[in-house]
C-alpha cells in the first residue's frame, strides 16, 4: 500500500496550484513606485575595439535619466570564476577581468557597453538607438583549434587564448600513456558535445530598489542561489555590504544551470538605482537571452578506450578541448574539470584513466554550467565510446560494460579518476532494464519497422554522476572559492504550524513539496500546516541555492538536522509538562507521551508552551521554538542508471523518431517519486533535445546562426516517446541522513549516448557499417549524410 | 516596436486608397510582419489593415474552383475548402493553432516566404491570383523568394484554385521553425501533372518539369526512379546542405504521389 503522506509519497506538489492557474509571482510581476526601466545597448559584433561612446544626444530623449558605460564601472571589480584551476605546469589559470560593462573591447555578440535607463522600456530603447558607438570591428576567433593556433586574442594580454591546460590525474599520466600504448586493442573516437542555449522558459530579469533612507539596497533576481549572487556582488563586484543588500527570487520559471551565476545587469541595476534613488528594472527579451545566459557544455574530445580482447578495460584517456567563451563565467572552470574529469571512470573498474582539458577563450557567450555540467559529457564521452569498442570486437555492448562494472561487494569503491563511490549496483540496474525494456522483443520490432521502410536501433547506457555538490573541504582544496553547505531554519509557530526557511532555490522542482513531505514525516504533523520558505536573504539562512542536483542531497539533511533539534527541544518541553524525566518520552505521530502510561502533550500543545513560557522552566530552557541547521556533505552523492532507448531512422530523409525509451534509476531514497519521474522525464526531455534537435551554432565571425526559435530547434511533445521510468532499485546513500543522492539532472545526462548509441545500432543493422559516429544534434541531415557518405 | 498609424478599412477600394500613402504597409494576418516589427527591424509609419474587409473573407466553392478571399485565415480554408482536400490538409499543417488562426492566405502569398507552404498549392495548381487591379496566374506571380509580380500598393484579394483529380502536399518540417525544409505539391489534372516544390530552392517556389513529364505518362512513384534533382540552387543553411535538400525533393515527390493515389 503506497504511503499518502511524508517520505515516499507521491504527494501533489501544493505549488502547482499557483503555477498552473497563473498565479505564479515570477521577478518581472513585481512593479515598484516610481520605477524606472533599463535597456542594453549589445555589440552586433563578436570581437571590436571600442574607440568613442556619444551618448550626447540619447541623454536628451524624453524620459531618459542616465546612461551607463563601462567607464563608470572601470573602478569596479570583475565578476570572478568561482574555481581557481591550475595548470599542469603548476601555473594559475588565466583570469580576465569581466566588467560589469564591456570597457575598452566587446567580447561577443549581445556583449553589452552601454545601459540606457528611462521613464519606460520604450523610451530606454529608443535612446539607446541613439546612441551612436564608433566600434572597430577586430578579426573574431570562435574555433577553439584556431584560437589554441594563435591569434587573434580574445583578451590582448592572453597571448594564447587558453585559460588553463589541466591534466586528472597528472600523476596517472605516465601510467596511463603505457598502459594504452601496451593494450592489445584500443578505440579511439573523436566527438563534440554541442552547445547548447539553455532557454528557461523565463527570461532573466532584476529591478533593484535602493533605499535612501537606510542605505540598503533590495535586488529581485530571478536566480538559482540568492545569498550566492549576494556574496559575489557584495564580496567581488560592487563592494555593497552584505548586510546591506537583500537579495529576493520569487517564483523562478527555469534556471538548468544559467541562473545560477552573477550577471553584470544585476549590478548595473543597482548601481542605477542608487545613483537615481529610483527603482530600476530590466527584464531580457529572449534575443537577449539567446545571445547573453551562459550556454553550456561545447567540447571537443578525443577519448581512447584500451582493453583486453575480451572486452576488460584497461585504460580510459580523453583529450577535450572546453570553450569557456569571452569570460569566465561564474563555474565555467569547475564545469570541464571537477565535474568532468573526476567522472571519466564511469561506472567501471577500469585501472588507468587519465583527462586533459584545456579551457579556451573565443568570441562567444560565456559558457557554464548547464544541466549536469560536465557529466553529461563524461558519461557521453564513456558511453559512446564502449559502444564503438564493442562494435570492433565484435563482442555485445551491455555484457561488455556489465564484464567491467564495479560489484555491489566491492563498494565503497575508489574510482581510476579518484572519487570514492559509496554505494551502487549497476547490475541491478542492468537487469531491470532487461525486464522493462523487453529486449527480447526488439528483434520482432525490428523486423516490423524494417517492413515500413525504417530501420529499427536498440541504444543502450549506463551512467554514474557526482550529485549533492559538495563537501567544502574536498571541493576547497580542489580550488573552489566558496563552501557548498546548505542550510535550514525549522521555526514553529506558537499555533503549532510552521515555517522552514530553506538554502535551496526551487526553479520549479517541487521543493515546496518534497521539504514540507520531510518535516511531516518526522513530526507528524499534517503537511498542509508547514510552509516551505526560499528565495529571499531577508528571511532564509544562508545557504548555497539550487543545482548540481543537491536541493534534497545536501539542503534536505539541513532540514533534518533542524528537525532533530525541534524534536530534542520539544522534548524538554513536553518531559516538563508531563513532570517526568526527558528520557522517559516517546514521540511518535505528533504525540509526545510518557512511556507506558496514557499520559501525552500534543506537538501544538508543546509549542504553544514554548511561547507562552508560563508554568516553564526558563532558567534551564528557552522559550520559543526555532532551530537553524547547517550541512556540509562528507562525500558527493552517485546516482547511476542503466537506460534504453529505441529508435527508427528514415533512410530516405535520415529521420530520427525516438519510438520508446526506458531508464532505471538509483537516486538512493526517494521522498516523493512522482516529482522524481517528472524530474526523470524533463530530464530525458532535454537530453533527446541535445541528441536530435538543439545546436547553438555560431559562424566564423561569431554571429550566432541560432539566434532564435526560427533556427533553434527546442524539443516539443510530438518529438518525445512516452517513458517508461523505474527507481526501485535503491542503493540508499551512505552518509546523510535521508540516504538520497538526488535526481535533477540524471535524465539529461544518461539520454544522450542512449540516443546516439540507437541510431548507430539502426544504420549498422541496415549495412552501414561505415558510420560509426554522429555528432549532435544528430539531426536528419546529418544522418542522411552519414549514410550517404560512402 | 516603433509607433505607427493604423487604419482598418472595411472595402477594398479604401485600402487601396489608404495604401497609395508611401509610408504605408498593408497588414493581413501579420505573422510576419509583426514580430519583424516587434524586433523593430521593420518601421512602417502607417498599417493598413485588411482584416475588416469582409469582400476579401471566405471560401466558396462552384464548377470546380475554389474561390478564397485574401484575409481567410489557414484555420477557415482548413475547415471549409472540402472540395480540395490537399489544400485543406495543407492548411491545417500550417504552424500551430494561433498562427492558422491569424496567418491569411494572401498574406503568405504577398510575402512569399521561400520555405512558406502556399506558394507550393498555389503554384502547383496554377492558381490564379486575384489582386485589386488584375488577375495573375500563379506561373507568373512567383518570382523569387520574398520576391512577386504585386506592384506598389497593389494588394492580394482573392486566390482561385482548379480542384485537381488527385493531390497530396508532403512536407518536410525544419526542425526548428517547423517550416517546410523542404515541401512538395502535387496535383493531377485532366490536362496534365504539375509539381510545385518549396523551401528548397534560393530561387524561391518553383516547378519540378521533369517530375511533371514522367508523372504525366505514369503517375505513380516509380516514373521518378532514373530522375535526378540538381543541387546547385539548392538553398544551404545550419539545418541541410544543398546535396539534402535536392534528395528530399525527389523523396517528397515519390510520397506524394504515392498519397495522392
Amino acid at each position: 500500500m503506497p504511503k499518502d503522506s511524508g517520505i515516499g509519497a507521491s504527494t501533489k506538489r501544493v505549488e502547482d496550484q499557483r503555477f498552473l492557474t497563473g498565479k505564479g509571482r515570477y521577478t518581472s510581476d513585481i512593479n515598484l513606485v516610481n520605477q524606472t526601466h533599463a535597456v542594453f545597448l549589445r555589440s552586433d559584433v563578436a570581437h571590436g575595439a571600442i574607440k568613442s561612446i556619444d551618448t550626447a544626444a540619447a541623454a536628451a530623449m524624453p524620459g531618459v535619466l542616465a546612461i551607463f558605460t563601462g567607464e563608470d564601472f572601470a573602478e569596479v571589480g570583475g565578476n570572478p570564476a568561482g574555481w581557481a584551476i591550475t595548470s599542469r605546469d603548476g601555473e594559475p589559470m588565466k583570469e580576465p577581468k569581466r566588467p560589469v560593462l564591456a570597457h575598452g573591447k566587446v567580447r561577443h555578440v549581445g556583449d553589452a557597453y552601454a545601459a540606457v535607463i528611462a521613464e519606460t522600456v520604450e523610451q530606454a530603447r529608443d535612446a539607446a538607438d541613439a546612441i551612436v558607438a564608433e566600434i572597430e570591428e577586430l578579426p573574431a576567433v570562435v574555433d577553439m583549434s584556431a584560437a589554441l593556433a594563435g591569434g587573434p586574442f580574445v583578451h590582448d594580454e592572453i597571448e594564447t587564448n587558453q585559460c588553463f591546460d589541466w591534466g586528472w590525474i597528472e600523476d596517472n599520466r605516465a601510467a596511463t600513456d603505457a598502459a594504452i600504448k601496451n593494450a592489445p586493442h584500443v578505440t579511439t573516437l573523436e566527438l563534440i558535445n554541442n552547445r547548447l542555449v539553455p532557454n528557461a522558459i523565463e527570461t532573466r530579469a532584476s529591478t533593484a530598489d535602493y533605499d535612501p533612507g537606510t542605505g540598503e539596497y533590495t535586488l529581485y533576481t530571478t536566480s538559482q542561489n540568492p545569498h550566492l549572487t549576494r556574496l559575489l556582488i557584495s564580496a567581488f563586484v560592487m563592494g555593497i555590504a552584505e548586510n546591506k543588500l537583500r537579495v529576493v527570487s520569487p517564483d523562478v520559471g527555469g534556471g538548468f544551470g544559467s541562473k545560477i551565476y552573477h550577471y553584470g545587469e544585476e549590478a548595473l541595476v543597482l548601481a542605477a538605482s542608487k545613483k537615481l534613488c529610483r527603482p530600476v528594472k530590466w527584464t531580457a527579451t529572449r534575443s537577449e537571452s539567446f545571445l547573453t545566459d551562459a550556454h553550456g557544455r561545447d567540447h571537443v574530445t578525443k577519448i581512447e578506450l584500451a582493453c583486453e580482447k575480451d572486452g576488460t578495460f584497461i585504460a580510459f584517456r580523453t583529450d577535450t578541448m572546453a570553450n569557456v567563451g569571452a569570460y569566465l563565467s561564474n563555474f565555467s572552470t569547475a564545469t570541464p574539470t571537477f565535474l568532468h574529469g573526476t567522472l571519466m571512470a564511469g561506472n567501471y573498474t577500469v585501472p588507468h584513466v587519465y583527462v586533459n582539458v584545456k579551457t579556451v577563450f573565443t568570441n562567444t557567450a560565456p559558457v557554464d554550467a548547464y544541466r549536469g555540467a560536465g557529466r553529461p559529457e563524461a558519461t557521453f564521452s564513456i558511453e559512446r565510446v564502449i559502444d564503438k569498442c564493442a562494435h570492433e570486437l565484435g563482442l555485445d555492448a551491455m555484457e561488455m560494460r556489465r564484464k567491467n562494472f564495479i560489484k555491489p561487494e566491492q563498494f565503497p569503491y575508489v574510482s581510476a579518476a579518484g572519487l570514492e563511490y559509496d554505494t551502487g549496483n549497476y547490475d541491478a540496474l542492468v537487469d531491470k532494464l532487461n525486464e522493462l525494456a523487453d529486449f527480447k522483443g526488439f528483434e520482432a520490432r525490428r523486423k516490423l519497422s524494417e517492413a515500413d521502410g525504417k530501420l529499427r536501433g536498440l541504444g543502450i547506457n549506463a551512467y554514474i554522476e557526482a550529485c549533492g555538490l559538495a563537501p567544502s573541504n574536498l571541493t576547497g582544496v580542489l580550488g573552489s572559492r566558496v563552501g557548498y553547505y546548505d542550510a535550514a531554519t525549522v521555526r514553529v509557530n506558537a499555533t503549532g504550524n510552521l515555517s522552514v526557511m530553506v538554502g535551496a532555490q526551487s526553479t520549479g522542482q517541487g521543493h515546496e513539496t518534497a521539504f514540507a513531505q520531510v518535516v511531516s514525516e518526522m513530526l507528524g504533523i499534517d503537511q498542509s500546516s508547514i510552509d516551505i520558505v526560499h528565495g529571499d536573504t531577508a528571511k532564509i539562512p544562508f545557504g548555497m541555492g539550487s543545482y548540481g542536483s543537491r536541493s534534497i542531497a545536501v539542503c534536505g539533511p539541513a532540514v533534518v538536522r533542524a528537525t532533530e533539534k525541534i524534536i530534542n527541544k520539544a522534548t524538554k518541553i513536553a518531559a516538563h509538562m508531563l513532570e517526568t524525566a526527558e528520557a522517559d518520552i516517546e514521540f511518535k505521530d505528533g504525540q509526545f507521551s510518557v512511556a507506558g502510561t496514557d499520559k501525552s502533550v500534543s506537538f501544538g500543545e508543546v509549542a504553544f508552551k514554548a511561547y507562552v513560557p508560563q508554568n516553564y522552566p526558563v532558567e534551564d530552557l528557552e522559550p520559543g521554538l526555532e532551530e537553524t541547521a547547517f550541512y556540509d556533505p562528507g562525500n558527493f552523492t552517485y546516482p547511476s542508471g542503466a537506460y534504453a532507448c529505441e529508435v527508427e531512422v528514415d533512410p530516405e530523409t535520415g529521420k530520427v523518431t525516438v519510438e520508446n525509451f526506458t531508464a532505471v534509476d538509483d537516486f538512493g531514497n526517494v521522498i516523493n517519486p512522482m516529482i522524481v519521474t517528472g524530474q526523470v522525464h524533463g530530464g530525458i526531455g532535454q537530453g533527446i533535445g541535445q541528441a536530435l534537435l538543439e545546436n547553438c551554432a555560431y559562424d566564423d565571425n561569431g554571429q550566432l546562426l541560432s539566434a532564435s526559435y526560427m533556427d533553434y530547434a527546442m524539443p516539443r511533445a510530438s518529438d518525445l516517446p512516452f517513458y517508461t521510468v523505474d527507481h526501485s532499485c535503491n542503493t540508499p546513500c551512505t552518509h546523510n541522513p535521508l540516504g538520497v543522492k538526488g535526481c535533477g539532472e540524471a535524465g539529461a545526462i544518461g539520454s544522450p549516448p542512449t540516443i546516439v548509441n540507437a541510431v548507430i545500432n539502426a544504420l549498422h543493422s541496415a549495412g552501414h557499417t561505415h558510420v560509426t559516429h554522429i555528432d549532435m544534434p544528430v539531426s536528419p541531415a546529418r544522418v542522411w549524410a552519414a549514410i550517404n557518405a560512402q | 516596436m516603433y509607433n505607427f498609424e493604423f487604419v482598418k478599412p472595411s472595402s477594398i477600394s479604401e485600402a487601396v486608397t489608404a495604401l497609395t500613402d508611401e509610408e504605408a504597409t498593408p497588414l493581413s494576418g501579420g505573422q510576419t510582419l509583426l514580430p519583424t516589427m516587434k524586433q523593430r527591424l521593420a518601421n512602417p509609419e502607417k498599417l493598413v489593415s485588411l482584416a475588416g474587409i469582409a469582400e476579401m473573407q471566405g471560401v466558396t466553392e462552384a464548377d470546380g474552383m475554389v474561390h478564397i478571399g485574401a484575409a481567410t485565415t489557414h484555420a477557415t480554408v482548413a475547415a471549409k475548402a472540402q472540395s480540395y482536400p490537399g489544400l485543406a490538409k495543407l492548411a491545417a499543417h500550417i504552424g500551430d493553432p494561433a498562427v492558422r488562426n491569424r496567418g491569411t492566405i494572401g498574406g503568405s502569398l504577398a510575402n512569399n516566404d521561400p520555405a512558406a507552404c502556399y506558394p507550393a498549392a498555389a503554384l502547383a495548381s496554377n492558381a490564379t491570383i486575384v489582386t485589386d487591379s488584375r488577375e495573375i496566374a500563379a506561373d507568373d506571380y512567383f518570382q523569387g523568394m520574398f520576391s512577386t509580380a504585386l506592384g506598389e500598393g497593389e494588394i492580394v484579394t482573392a486566390v482561385r484554385f482548379p480542384v485537381p483529380q488527385v493531390s497530396n502536399y508532403q512536407k518536410f518540417e525544419q526542425p526548428a521553425s517547423r517550416f517546410a525544409l523542404v515541401g512538395v505539391f502535387v496535383a493531377k489534372y485532366a490536362d496534365g501533372v504539375r509539381v510545385a516544390v518549396t523551401g528548397a530552392s534560393e530561387d524561391g517556389v518553383f516547378r519540378w518539369s521533369e517530375a511533371e513529364a514522367a508523372l504525366e505518362s505514369n503517375f505513380s512513384a516509380d516514373a521518378l526512379a532514373n530522375l535526378t534533382v540538381s543541387a546547385q540552387d539548392m538553398i544551404e543553411d545550419l539545418h541541410g546542405s544543398k546535396a539534402y535538400r535536392a534528395n528530399l525533393v525527389k523523396v517528397l515527390t515519390g510520397r506524394a504521389v504515392k498519397a495522392a493515389n
